[in-house]
């Protein structure tokens, strides 16, 4: 059976796509499935420093599709999980060095030997989104809950439904509970209300992540933090377990409306 | 923070974000694509033929937007009133 194509999106820039397309791969590749991470924002690569692989490319996805090399050259096998691979980007090179049909046909050929192809999208509505998600099987769409991310959520939710890319799943990322609990900033049944998609991840605003990206360690690889457990949990949800959320909102709530909630639930 | 803003203003930064974003949403949605419009159309030809006569070729159909809403805005011209409406239940 061929493998999932996973594209990772966004719309709007720095809500996290890259951080979750890192996380979540090596969490499912550290559960034995055999994962690839594909970096399809050409010219603006980063994937490879967020998975601290950065050190390893010699051939990239532009490569393979020019012909320069076999996809096998192009991947760089990470050493830390056995069975998480990575397909870089070309830094040099402009989103028009690929076409649709190009992207479609390479997720087709990784989806052969892959569980789970994860292709992580530029930001905007442009080419090199469309090509990200040219050769998805479903979308993972990450936010945050602000009104502009929100927003770009929605604008992309509509062109992934236009390019029947099915599922489409929901990620909110950077939820600061002390935020929602003050009145300052929406919840997560706001942006699902207002989007009205599945979800399938909640990640706190956690400092463990801009540990993590800058010695370029996943999450998953070892910490054990908050926003690693949501990243494992989205991994979980996405082979298709039952894995309650955690209630980010309501952790750490003290004091009498702590109990209260606590008492009856709510 | 939240007691205050909610006790000056009614409204807590949130219900505001939310308030807006829905807002703003409905004039992002309503920008339909021509192929959507042209669907809407045709759907709406083909209902309206069950009753009316109409004019198909003089058929306006526009999204108008206001302050706080989008309306469907439609002129079809009627030629006659059908005696006998063909609901899709008595089909021949």
């Amino acid at each position: 059976m061929p493998g999932r194509v996973v594209v990772v999106t966004s719309g709007k820039g720095g809500v996290g796509k890259t951080t979750t397309t890192a996380n979540v791969s090596a969490s499912l590749a550290g559960k034995g499935y055999k994962v690839i991470a594909l970096d399809a924002d050409i010219g603006l690569r980063n994937l490879d420093v967020v998975l601290g692989l950065e050190n390893r490319i010699v051939y990239t996805l532009v490569d393979v599709i020019e012909g320069v090399c076999r996809l096998p050259q192009a991947m760089v096998r990470d050493k830390r999980v056995p069975n998480l691979f990575f397909l870089p980007a070309a830094q040099t090179r402009t989103k028009d060095a690929v076409s649709s049909e190009q992207m479609a046909d390479l997720c087709k050929e990784l989806q052969q030997d892959f569980d789970f192809v994860f292709v992580d999208s530029p930001a905007g509505i442009e080419a090199g989104f469309r090509n990200a998600a040219a050769g998805a099987t479903e979308a993972l769409v990450v936010t945050t809950p602000e009104v502009s991310a929100v927003r770009d959520a929605d604008r992309i939710i509509g062109m992934l439904e236009s390019l029947e890319v099915t599922p489409i799943r929901l990620v909110i990322n950077r939820v600061r509970p002390d935020l929602v609990q003050r009145g300052d900033m929406l919840s997560v049944a706001d942006v699902l209300d207002i989007l009205a998609i599945d979800l399938v991840g909640v990640v706190p605003n956690d400092d463990s992540v801009v540990v993590s990206t800058n010695r370029g360690e996943p999450l998953t690889l070892g910490t054990q933090s908050l926003a690693c457990k949501a990243f494992d949990n989205i991994g979980l949800r996405m082979t298709g377990e039952e894995v309650p959320f955690l209630d980010i909102e309501h952790c750490g709530q003290k004091g009498l409306v702590g109990t209260l909630r606590k008492m009856f639930g709510f | 923070m939240g007691f205050f803003t909610r006790f000056f203003q009614g409204e807590t930064a949130r219900e505001t974000a939310k308030r807006r974003l829905q807002l703003v949403l409905i004039h992002d949605r309503s920008d339909l694509s021509v192929e959507t419009m042209e669907a809407l159309r045709k759907d709406l030809i083909e209902v309206i033929n069950r009753y009316l006569e109409i004019d198909e070729q003089h058929i306006e159909l526009e999204l108008e937007r206001e302050q706080s809403s989008v309306v469907l805005v439609a002129n079809i011209p009627v030629r006659t009133v059908k005696r006998q409406p063909s609901l899709p239940g008595n089909r021949a």
